[in-house]
């Protein structure tokens, strides 16, 4: 999980540089996320760890934070929680 | 002749609009061989096609196996090399050149005309590429009458379309030598965006991106000149069309949305954004605005979706904001937002409202 939390960390600082993310922390409060964005970011998620985000995932809730979104990938690759 | 058999001429009849011309040099732009000819002479013709089809909002670039340092001196000395963008001059195939075109301009192949002498080249593109038009050099005085060529109008937005794609270019250049962040990147163009209600002069250049935007369009419903005016005059709808600027010149105007208004809810029928700014995060602001709005106004919002399989962004856009599906109806989604959360708007981008 950790490494899963890691490398969305440094996804996400390509888009906001000089910002040391903490991983409960609301990307939506930092700034406007553009559609742009949201659609990097789900594509990241989907490339880096093999899964297929469905519509019914694509909630923002899902997305707020490195958590959600490490949760989310948990939940969609069972073999990670193993780890 | 080989390529526009009697087939091609009934496809044709289904055929995409043409956003992008595609030439030969040798031989068709000019008669003679570049590298083996002592001199080659610019047809008349084609100077006259190439000139008109820019003034229609054609694009036009080049696939030509040459030499590219003197092909672009010859192309110099005949004044058109502004006409074309992104040469392919070199010796790769053409299907190569073309598939490299259609990515850097962002438009698929189906809208894509390539002109050569060459049967062979004609035959390994229409072979490899089967969704593009290939034309003989034989056949280039019927070009300007083709219907494909021939826009339903044109458009301010049309007749700069070239210019506006070149300034593209700078752009992206820049955005490629940048060292930062996305973010940064966009308040160094000091953008401009400016949100107004439709004016007549504005429903053709509102038909024209109905009719010419896929990836970034929520329902891909398409409207005539007439419905949309009769939207832009009701009390019962909004048709709002967006522009944008920044510090390399204008995007021109990039944006429509169509909002349904009733007494309790009104419903995004269609928002849809040019590719060309499809980095520049502005749908998401026309969406916030018209957020805004309906909470002013103490209505629910609603928005359609259609999902084709290119406007997934668009899919993802809705739900970012807060939108939640409420139905689903076959093909068409119907979501609904509570509007408790709406994004301020973001510090690079400067935004106008009028009307």
């Amino acid at each position: 999980m950790e490494e899963v939390k890691a490398k969305i960390k440094k996804f996400l600082s390509r888009f906001f540089t000089g910002h040391e993310f903490q991983a409960d922390e609301d990307i939506f409060a930092l700034g406007f996320v553009n559609s742009m964005f949201a659609m990097q970011l789900v594509l990241f998620i989907e490339q880096e760890f093999q899964i297929t985000i469905e519509n019914e995932d694509l909630d923002f809730d899902n997305f707020r934070t490195i958590n959600a979104m490490a949760l989310l990938i948990k939940r969609k690759i069972p073999v990670v929680a193993g780890n | 002749m080989i390529c526009i058999n009697s087939e091609q001429v009934e496809n044709q009849q289904k055929r995409k609009a043409i956003k992008c011309v595609v030439w030969d040099l040798d031989n068709t732009l000019w008669d003679g061989v570049l590298l083996e000819d002592e001199q080659v002479y610019l047809r008349k013709s084609v100077v006259e096609i190439i000139k008109t089809l820019d003034k229609r909002g054609i694009l036009q670039s080049l696939a030509s196996k040459n030499e590219y340092t003197k092909a672009m001196t010859k192309l110099q000395e005949t004044g058109l090399q502004d006409y074309f963008l992104y040469p392919q001059i070199n010796w790769n195939s053409k299907v190569s050149s073309i598939k490299q075109i259609a990515k850097l301009i962002n438009i698929s192949i189906d809208t894509i005309a390539f002109i050569d002498d060459q049967l062979f080249e004609l035959e390994e593109v229409s072979f490899s590429l089967p969704e593009i038009l290939c034309i003989n050099t034989a056949d280039l005085e019927q070009v300007l009458d083709m219907p494909v060529m021939n826009p339903p109008f044109i458009t301010e937005d049309s007749k700069n379309r070239r210019l506006m794609y070149i300034s593209g270019i700078e752009r992206q250049k820049a955005e490629e030598e940048f060292i930062g962040s996305q973010q940064d990147f966009l308040a160094t163009l000091k953008m401009k965006f400016t949100i107004s209600s439709a004016q007549e002069e504005d429903l053709q250049r509102a038909e024209e991106l109905t009719v010419r935007t896929h990836q970034l369009n929520t329902t891909g419903y398409t409207y005539s000149y007439d419905e949309l005016n009769q939207f832009r005059q009701s009390e019962q709808y909004k048709l709002l069309i967006t522009d944008l600027e920044d510090k390399y010149g204008s995007y021109g105007k990039i944006g429509l949305a169509l909002v349904e208004c009733q007494a309790n809810f009104w419903t995004v029928k269609l928002l849809l954004m040019s590719c060309r700014v499809m980095s520049r995060g502005v749908g998401t602001i026309l969406l916030n605005y018209i957020m805004n709005l309906a909470k002013d106004k103490k209505v629910r919002l609603r928005a359609e979706f259609v999902s084709n399989d290119r406007n997934r962004m668009m899919y993802i856009a809705y739900k970012f904001a807060g939108f939640k599906e409420i139905e689903k109806q076959g093909d068409l989604v119907i979501f609904e937002n509570d509007l408790t959360r709406i994004q301020p708007l973001p510090e690079y981008m400067q935004v106008e409202i009028i009307g």
